[in-house]
């Protein structure tokens, strides 16, 4: 589904990804995990197109396209979907609307009907439920006045409306208590197909606890370090990240 | 270039066209005789810095006296805000139109007729206030209006009275304003007590050049509100130049909205004066403009006397290389003690070549204040528009609904909801194909 090739962006001066490369099929879970700055959220920024960082080498192919070619809202409509780790807060559009948009251009995209707002309203219900929220907060401006809790589940239910088949989950779990935790955690389950696959960004081993996955890769300095299954992230909890990093940090400084 | 007009004044004047009273005319011949003083504006005049008017200085306006449009009922629909049923006056290319004007359906205690009735019929309804509100010494555009106004709206509202239907003026123009120019007048006074809903409309069919210039007096007696919203929409070639003047008695409220979108030059002036303990000032505003457009408010907040409140939010939206001007004073005098004020200022830039001119200004005199003011000037969020284009919304639509996002809170001050859904649609489709409201 998603092969990244020798991929290298920077953000202004500043390299930060250095030649990643990585394999990705349908039905598959993988981390990415990795101390601060190492690259991993800006893996997912630039997979989602991230007009503030420049792709210099390497290529991204997505089932079958150059996902690099396209722009954000094209990827989007292609089925990617990155849940940001800092949501934005948007004041004066309310959350309805905000959802209803994206979905509806996604179905104009794929050629489908759009839908009117009480078709839309039936169609959230469920997926509400899905992520423990009240109806009421669909007429809120987005993010506006959320709690970091309410803000991450806000995207799982972005995610749940958009139904991606590539979704990147940048750092869903970090500022969320363990119960936000695992009501994030089950959403992303319960959207779970053979047909789609996740790629988790995280930097602590706890929520990869409630979504398993098939493949944890340590990224460190732009380059992934080490990949292997679901012990590798256990034990990262009990040693930590030093002794895979060490050695490249001495190379970059 | 004044002799034009001065040229007309004196045909105006030998005709005796016009059989009215001694003070009227002598109102047109001070107005005259200031504007041949002061001519037009130039940017040297601290208040016009930001603005030329050379283009209409330059151009040669015909005093437009009912150049009959055919206008039909129905495309003043789009300017109703979906209610037919609201009473309205309707001015076609500066010239009343009894056939489009519905005095008949307002509410009993209000009055409002054609200035050019008043003036010749029942000129007891103007002469207490017309010229004394709104002064003509030192500005020009009002000093010319003093001599040459001819038509728009006189509005009484009974004390007491209470009406929940707002009154809507629309002065339209079409194809036949080409190259003219409307000196409307306008007198609205708010009896005490009385609570009511003005709105003056400035609006086109098709796009032809004109000149509006308009002048609205008003008097708020005490314990009165009187909620007045001014709505531009000009034709993106026309001009237009509008002095609101309002005096507030004790206990009164003035609520004024502009909404401001249209023509090749505006320049709104709404100026209040609290004079009275107690009252309370809201001057709200939001301006819109693109390609060659500038747009222009000023506002002056006079706190005269003590324990008064005023609030101002004007927002603004500027994209290809439009050019905004806001300009808000507040001047509180010495004995203007616990004045609570507060002003704000913002504006978004959509491109490069946009650009504003903001500023907002405090005079205090008087030691025991709260008052504050401040202005930004910003640009589209980067990740906000990013995270929507992330969502599959595309860009267009994205900035779209940004923009749109910005205006909303300033809208929403809008307490009547026909004319704040009808702004908000308007708002959306001005950067956008959208008609829905977020």
């Amino acid at each position: 589904m998603l092969e990244i090739k020798d991929l290298y962006a920077k953000a202004g001066d500043r390299d930060i990804l250095r030649g990643i490369t990585l394999d990705v099929a349908a039905g598959e879970v993988h981390a990415i995990m990795g101390p601060n700055g190492s690259g991993k959220s800006t893996l997912a920024q630039v997979l989602a197109g991230n007009p503030a960082y420049e792709v210099t080498g390497g290529s991204v192919t997505y089932q079958g396209i150059d996902l690099l070619a396209l722009q954000p809202e094209e990827r989007a409509q292609q089925g990617v979907f990155l849940a940001f780790q800092y949501p934005i807060e948007i004041p004066g559009v309310s959350n309805a609307y905000f959802l209803r948009s994206a979905f509806n251009s996604i179905r104009a995209a794929r050629g489908q009907e759009e839908v009117d707002p009480l078709e839309f309203l039936d169609y959230m219900e469920k997926k509400l439920e899905l992520v423990d929220m009240d109806v009421e907060m669909l007429s809120r401006s987005v993010n506006m006045g959320f709690s970091g809790g309410e803000k991450k589940r806000n995207e799982i239910l972005q995610m749940a409306v958009l139904e991606p088949r590539l979704a990147l989950l940048d750092e869903t779990d970090s500022g969320l208590d363990i119960d936000a935790l695992r009501i994030v955690a089950n959403g992303v389950n319960a959207l779970k197909r053979p047909d789609n696959a996740t790629i988790v960004v995280t930097h602590y081993q706890r929520l990869l606890n409630y979504i398993v996955p098939d493949f944890v890769h340590v990224l460190a300095h732009g380059k992934i370090v080490k990949s292997g299954d679901k012990s590798l992230a256990l034990e990262l909890e009990a040693k930590g990240y030093d002794w895979l990093v060490e050695p490249q940090g001495a190379l970059a400084s | 270039m004044t002799a034009p007009y001065l040229a007309d004044f004196t045909t105006l004047s030998n005709n005796g066209a016009r059989a009215e009273p001694d003070w009227l005319r002598t109102t047109r011949r001070q107005g005259i005789e200031r504007f041949a003083a002061l001519g037009f504006p130039t940017p040297r005049n601290e208040d016009w810095h930001f603005t030329s008017v050379s283009s209409i200085a330059e151009a040669t306006f015909t005093p437009l006296r009912g150049a009959s449009g055919q206008v039909a009922k129905s495309a003043l629909e789009p300017f109703q805000f979906g209610q037919s049923d609201w009473p309205v006056l309707v001015f076609v290319n500066g010239k009343y139109d009894a056939s489009l004007s519905t005095p008949a359906s307002l509410a009993t205690g209000i009055r409002a007729i054609d200035l050019s009735t008043a003036m010749r019929d029942e000129p007891s309804l103007i002469e207490p206030w017309l010229g004394k509100l709104s002064p003509s010494e030192d500005r020009s555009f009002s000093a010319l209006n003093a001599a040459f106004m001819s038509d728009g709206a006189v509005i009484h509202i009974a004390p007491y009275i209470e009406s929940p239907i707002p009154l809507h003026v629309i002065f339209v123009s079409d194809a036949n304003a080409a190259k003219g120019v409307a000196h409307l007048r306008n007198l609205i006074v708010a009896g005490h007590h009385s609570k009511a809903t003005v709105i003056e409309s400035y609006v086109s069919l098709g796009d032809s050049g004109y000149f509006t210039n308009a002048v609205t007096e008003v008097q708020v007696e005490q314990g009165a509100t009187l909620t007045h919203y001014k709505i531009q929409r000009e034709s993106q070639r026309a001009f237009h130049v509008h002095t609101i003047d309002a005096k507030q008695a004790r206990d009164s409220h003035y609520l004024s909205f502009s909404f401001a979108t249209g023509a090749a030059l505006s320049r709104t002036n709404i100026y209040t004066n609290l004079d009275g303990e107690g009252c309370g000032a809201t001057l709200n505003g939001l301006y819109m403009a693109d390609d060659e457009q500038h747009v222009d408010h000023q506002t002056n907040i006079i706190h005269s006397q003590p324990n008064c409140f005023s609030r101002e939010i004007y927002k603004g939206i500027l994209s290809g290389s439009a050019h905004g001007v806001f300009n808000g004073k507040v001047y509180v005098y010495p004995i203007a003690q616990k004045t609570d004020g507060k002003q704000t200022n913002n504006n978004l830039l959509l491109s490069e070549r946009a650009r504003i001119d903001t500023k907002p200004q405090l005079e205090i005199f008087a030691d025991d204040v709260r008052c504050t003011h401040g202005a930004t000037v910003g640009r589209l969020d980067e990740m906000a528009l990013f995270y929507m284009r992330s969502r599959g919304v595309s860009t267009d639509a994205a900035t779209k609904l940004l923009t749109y996002a910005f205006a909303a809170d300033v809208l929403e001050t809008i307490e009547v909801e026909a004319v704040r859904s009808e702004l908000e649609r308007a708002t959306l489709e001005r950067f956008s194909g959208s008609s829905a409201t977020p």
